[in-house]
């Protein structure tokens, strides 16, 4: 069984249906990544699984248990940890304070030092900026923020939105880096890209979403091969 | 396939050129020297310890303006409403503290000693009771209304700021009331013509305190952080594991705190209360939170500490009649010139 699964989700804006039964699972070790271009619903079913959005049918299901009716910051603490769309720092507070921010909702004094520890190893940056308000920051180093306040949480799921959105390439390679790192260390990534290659090569499966459809999936190789996907979203 | 759409030729009224913001600025300008000068004329003609003591009543009429502005800055930093019925929870303060004193057997002409605890107790009581009144306004009106078009809460605040003044209305009616006159008399001498009452020590200082405590609690604590952090984005927050519920309704919970201590200290101050003091109060506050920049504390406390002032300067130079004109011209021209603040900055709309 897998960790985290969806079960025929659909997800209403007003009249707007958005999603249309998305099922899809992440196991326990590993990145999958949900590709489509804009408006396919990637997002949506980010903001669903961590309870921002509520589906109208279907279900998400967590470590065996549903979360259908559990408030978002309830998700939180379960251990789902959602790094948004654009990074949605806190703008008027230092770095320090969105990572502390990040550990919201735990209480093992020693273990959030460690993790903070972890944070700053992977992004030294961050540590040189600690005291900096995050508002004030570059957007790569913005972006290695929202990752390291997610990672804050000690998640046994990280979500992430978009991370190399408006990133020179540089950094994009740095942050998918990072990610594999992230992986690698135990925790499983469900990774929504539009630079979908970047995100194909890092990815164990993915999921293609086009109109709140899931339209094909499958292990990131075959879909980096598939002439559909790299007609459609590869630029090929 | 689209052509591109030709721009509108409509030859647009110039009223810039007929009213140039150069010539309002004049103008305005011109208005507030020679206001300026009329008020260092009569400043001159008073002599210095009259000046000074006008400001010792500013401070003392500014820190009760504080309390309530902290309330209002707070509401509208979190959830971008101005909260009309605050004005009246601090009224409600001084009302629950006028029902309290007698259960305690406090009566006018105890020694300070014996009404001292008492008066402690009354504070803490209508403060928390103004912090529950107000938790449940924020659960009833507001609540319901946080996904529906921004005038819609704005209209249930106006109701329950109403609903407030008529149950006070109903309850001690509409007189002015007799707080009970409990502080020692005693003035200390700061210079000729100056001196500083117990009473104005008792309103700075209670002000001074909860102000302290508050900012204290918002910078340092877990709470205090999980507050701002919804104050700057909700969701986010929410994605944080902050639950912005209950984190909403202690905002509301603390600002009616100290709001209602503001209207213990008033009680203290002026002996006099009545149901509709929360009308002009709260909108004199809301000038100062706005003043000092809406969604800042610090600049809550400065603009009440302002406005208190200019209060105090209007009534002892001119006339009390004109306190009011002054106070609206004061935010009239803030809105114009400033609609930031003192202290507010400008935040790009996410």
């Amino acid at each position: 069984m897998a960790l985290l699964e969806l079960h025929g989700i659909d997800v209403f804006y007003g009249r707007v249906q958005a999603l249309r039964g998305i099922s899809l699972e992440l196991g326990a070790k590993e990145i999958v990544a949900l590709i489509g271009s804009n408006g396919a619903g990637k997002t949506t079913t980010l903001r669903t699984i961590s309870g921002l959005m509520h589906p109208a049918h279907g279900s998400v299901v967590f470590d065996g248990k549903p979360l259908t009716g559990v408030p978002a910051h309830r998700i939180v603490s379960l251990g789902i940890c959602h790094a948004p769309e654009g990074r949605r720092l806190f703008p008027r507070m230092p770095v320090i304070d969105n990572l502390y921010l990040g550990a919201y909702a735990r209480n093992d004094r020693p273990g959030i030092a460690a993790d903070l520890e972890r944070v700053f190893t992977l992004f030294p940056r961050l540590q040189e900026r600690r005291a900096q308000l995050a508002g004030t920051l570059s957007g790569g180093e913005q972006q290695m923020l929202a990752i390291g306040r997610a990672l804050m949480a000690r998640p046994k799921v990280l979500m992430l939105d978009e991370p190399s959105l408006g990133l020179a390439p540089i950094l994009v390679q740095l942050i998918f880096q990072v990610l594999q790192e992230i992986n690698a260390q135990g925790t499983p990534i469900l990774l929504v890209e539009q630079n979908a290659t970047k995100a194909l090569e890092i990815a164990h499966r993915a999921y293609v979403l086009e109109t709140g459809n899931i339209v094909m999936s499958g292990t990131g190789q075959e879909l980096l091969q598939s002439t559909e996907v790299q007609k459609a979203y590869l630029g090929v | 396939m689209e052509r591109p759409i030709a721009a509108p030729r409509a030859t647009p009224i110039r009223l810039r050129g007929l009213v140039s913001s150069r010539v309002v600025n004049t103008i305005v300008l011109v208005l507030v020297a020679v206001v300026g000068v009329l008020v260092i004329a009569r400043i001159w003609h008073r002599g210095p310890g009259y000046f000074a003591q006008i400001l010792v009543y500013g401070v003392a009429n500014g820190s009760i303006y504080a309390l309530i502005a902290i309330g209002y800055t707070m509401v509208y930093g979190i959830i971008e409403l101005i909260n009309f019925a605050h004005g009246d929870v601090f009224t409600l303060g001084g009302f629950v503290a006028l029902a309290l004193l007698p259960m305690f057997g406090v009566k006018e002409g105890q020694p300070t000693s014996a009404v001292i605890l008492p008066l402690l107790i009354t504070l803490v009581v209508s403060m928390l009771f103004c912090g529950g009144v107000n938790v449940l306004i924020e659960r009833i009106a507001y609540r319901p209304l946080r996904h529906a078009p921004r005038l819609a809460p704005l209209i249930t605040a106006v109701g329950m700021s109403f609903t407030l003044e008529g149950i006070m209305f109903l309850w001690r009616g509409p007189f002015f009331l007799h707080f009970p006159d409990l502080l020692p008399r005693a003035r200390i001498v700061l210079g000729p013509d100056t001196t500083i009452g117990a009473k104005e020590l008792t309103v700075i200082g209670v002000a001074v305190v909860l102000t302290i405590v508050l900012s204290l609690f918002v910078e340092r604590s877990k709470l205090g952080k999980a507050m701002r952090a919804t104050a700057q984005d909700r969701d986010a927050a929410q994605l944080m594991g902050i639950d912005i519920n209950t984190t909403i309704a202690l905002t509301f919970f603390i600002g009616a705190a100290l709001a209602g201590a503001g209207g213990v200290v008033f009680g203290l101050y002026f002996n006099s209360l009545s149901f509709d003091l929360g009308f002009s109060a709260g909108l004199f506050a809301f000038t100062a939170a706005v003043l000092g920049g809406i969604g800042n504390i610090y600049g809550a406390a400065i603009g009440g500490l302002l406005i208190g002032m200019v209060q105090s300067f209007s009534d002892g130079y001119f006339d009390s009649t004109w306190t009011q004109v002054v106070i609206f011209a004061v935010l009239i021209l803030v809105l114009v010139f400033r609609p930031t603040g003192i202290l507010g900055m400008r935040v790009p709309e996410k």
